[in-house]
């Protein structure tokens, strides 16, 4: 009984090494492989976040978080559910500020800035750091009202400047093409997948320098989650990208560093070929190989 | 021991579930089954006797009104629908009597125009803060006392309006300051008492609809960077519009029924006016005031009130069905 399940998970290891190494060999990835040793030197972390704890009300779910994240690359958070990555993603933005009875200590530097410090615009901190949800969320208006939303709210009214944001969002979210003759549709009636990446595309267009990802491709078909993860493979080149993800195949296939979270704390971080391959910590290795979680 | 035991229970139990399963497929009196159907048979009682009602209003209204059986007359036997929907005098208590409805129409019409203007927008924003804006300790106070403004009988308002509003507002604004003429009873006290009675009624409908609007689309409107405000005004208000719009059409049919209010506070000659400083009548108020005094049984003013009740009702009918068409269609839309 003993030997089957050791026999069974060594297959899992052994199934994720090869899968890694097919993807570490091909030509495409191993480029951003020297990139991101390229990137890591460079500098002032986009975000970074220091002895950073959080509260809801008097439960604390995240313990003195002390991460880096990296000018346009791909950061990977994984763990089991209830880790508190989403939590800590949601943080990044201030999302949970909406949630009453939260509260954040340590600092959580975005380009240096503080972003809890009492003199910042919330508003127009969510502008620099867009968010994509788990579900798709359109809003019930047309495709190009939906793209148009944060700019108009930004106050832009031009009609020409308009047009021109929504073709370019829905053209970088690869959309263009299948929604271009139809843009005063209801963005309801588009397909699960679409949807998503019409959310990508509405995230873009308040010109963010950060996207943070929730489970984005979570609730999609394989076809679908394919083509998110090319988005974010191309949107990389402009964007920081955090994405929190469940599906190990995913984080090891688009990100440069991954995070392990678990019970509130962050047990690593490293570079994601380092942590599927070589992790330092044995609750990262167990719950890599499905040992748990 | 234990097993001659087990061999005595056996067999002396054989022949019994033998028998029991010859018979459960036989139907056998059972008190249980008995009281599931007499619960049965009271519930749909119950919902019959509602349909019951409603069939023979139906039926009162359109006998007396349209179609009679052969002996009596109905209403519109005696006066055509052409004199009924265009006169534009409504004198059935007078010598020469006439029978036209505009005057009633139009001044149910002013009522319910007033008491929109004040309700709607009130009751709107009050759902808006509400949903949106109010902590749980101020929602624990506000809906309370809007529940007792909703409990408010219908005369004290009626009350309220002729004796405090009407000349202690109204007249001092639009007569001693503005130089209108004011009569004691006018459409304005009226359709602004109706207003305020309304409000709870736009609000818990409004704020329901608004409160079912997914928190996902409110954290996708704050993540592009809203405002509470962007968001309640260009997310949630949008996505719960046809919900709205189904709240404001129930609110209007409370309008245009609400009777003891109008009758006192408004009421008086059926003027053909929309000037809302001047006494009006409008159906419900009719009704009433002919139902104050002597009718003489089977005469055409009797017949009247059926005819006037008889488009209150398709009125008010055709506003609710309306609204609930629009309601059950919004509701698919998250499902």
């Amino acid at each position: 009984m003993k030997i089957q399940g050791d026999l069974k998970q060594r297959k899992t290891v052994m199934a994720l090494e090869k899968r890694f190494t097919q993807f570490v060999e091909s030509p495409t990835v191993s480029g951003t492989g020297e990139a991101t040793d390229a990137t890591v030197p460079r500098g002032l972390p986009k975000i970074e976040t220091r002895t950073m704890s959080f509260f809801y009300g008097t439960k604390q779910a995240l313990h003195d978080i002390n991460l880096q994240i990296q000018d346009r690359s791909v950061t990977a958070l994984i763990g089991p559910s209830g880790c508190g990555k989403s939590t800590y993603l949601r943080s990044l933005n201030r999302m949970n500020d909406i949630i009453e009875g939260t509260r954040v200590t340590g600092e959580v530097l975005l380009d240096g800035e503080d972003i809890y410090a009492s003199e910042v615009d919330v508003v127009s901190l969510r502008k620099r750091v867009g968010m994509v949800f788990q579900k798709s969320t359109p809003f019930p208006k047309s495709i190009f009202d939906n793209i148009a939303f944060g700019p108009r709210i930004a106050g832009l009214t031009k009609k020409t400047e308009l047009q021109h944001i929504v073709e370019r969002c829905l053209k970088q979210a690869a959309i263009w093409n299948e929604v271009k003759d139809r843009l005063k549709e209801s963005a309801m009636a588009l397909s699960g997948g679409q949807q998503q990446r019409l959310c990508i595309a509405r995230a873009l267009a308040t010109n963010p320098e950060v996207l943070l990802m929730d489970e984005p491709a979570s609730a999609l078909d394989p076809a679908s989650t394919a083509r998110i993860e090319d988005l974010i493979f191309e949107l990389k080149q402009n964007y920081t990208i955090v994405i929190v993800t469940h599906n190990m195949q995913q984080a090891a296939r688009i990100s440069e560093k991954t995070a392990f979270f678990c019970m509130g704390r962050l047990v690593e971080i490293g570079r994601t070929k380092q942590i599927f391959t070589n992790p330092i910590q044995k609750e990262t290795e167990d719950y890599i190989t499905g040992r748990f979680g | 021991m234990s097993e001659s035991q087990q061999e005595q229970l056996t067999g002396n139990a054989s022949p019994k579930p033998r028998a029991q399963a010859a018979s459960s497929l036989r139907r056998r009196f059972s008190w249980v089954r008995a009281r599931e159907q007499l619960i049965q048979g009271v519930l749909f009682g119950c919902s019959l006797l509602s349909i019951v009602t409603t069939l023979s209003i139906i039926y009162v209204l359109v006998s007396e009104s349209l179609i009679a059986i052969p002996p009596h007359t109905a209403f519109f036997q005696e006066i055509s629908f052409s004199e009924f929907f265009t006169s534009t005098k409504w004198l059935p208590q007078h010598d020469e009597a006439h029978y036209g409805i505009l005057p009633l129409l139009c001044g149910t019409l002013l009522i319910t125009g007033i008491s929109a203007l004040i309700g709607l927008p009130m009751g709107l924003l009050i759902a808006i803060y509400l949903s949106e804006y109010a902590s749980p300790s101020s929602r624990k106070w506000v809906k309370p006392a809007l529940e007792i403004l909703a409990g408010v009988p219908t005369v004290v308002y009626g009350y309220f309006a002729l004796r405090i509003l009407s000349p202690l507002i109204i007249s001092p604004v639009f007569h001693d300051w503005l130089g209108f003429s004011v009569m004691g009873k006018n459409a304005l006290a009226g359709g602004i008492v109706v207003g305020l009675m309304i409000i709870p009624m736009v609000a818990s409908l409004s704020e329901d609809v608004m409160r079912s609007v997914p928190n996902s689309l409110r954290e996708s409107g704050y993540a592009l960077g809203s405002t509470k405000f962007d968001v309640s005004t260009k997310i949630v208000v949008p996505a719960a519009l046809s919900g709205i719009f189904a709240a404001f059409l129930l609110a209007l049919s409370r309008s245009i029924g609400e009777t003891m209010a109008v009758s006192i506070a408004s009421a008086g000659l059926a003027n053909l006016t929309l000037n809302p400083l001047d006494q009006i009548q409008t159906m419900t108020s009719f009704i009433v005031d002919v139902m104050g005094g002597e009718v003489v049984s089977g005469s055409t003013l009797e017949k009247s009130l059926y005819a006037v009740a008889l488009v209150l009702f398709t009125i008010t009918m055709g506003m609710n069905l309306i609204s609930q068409w629009v309601l059950s269609r919004y509701r698919e839309v998250y499902q």
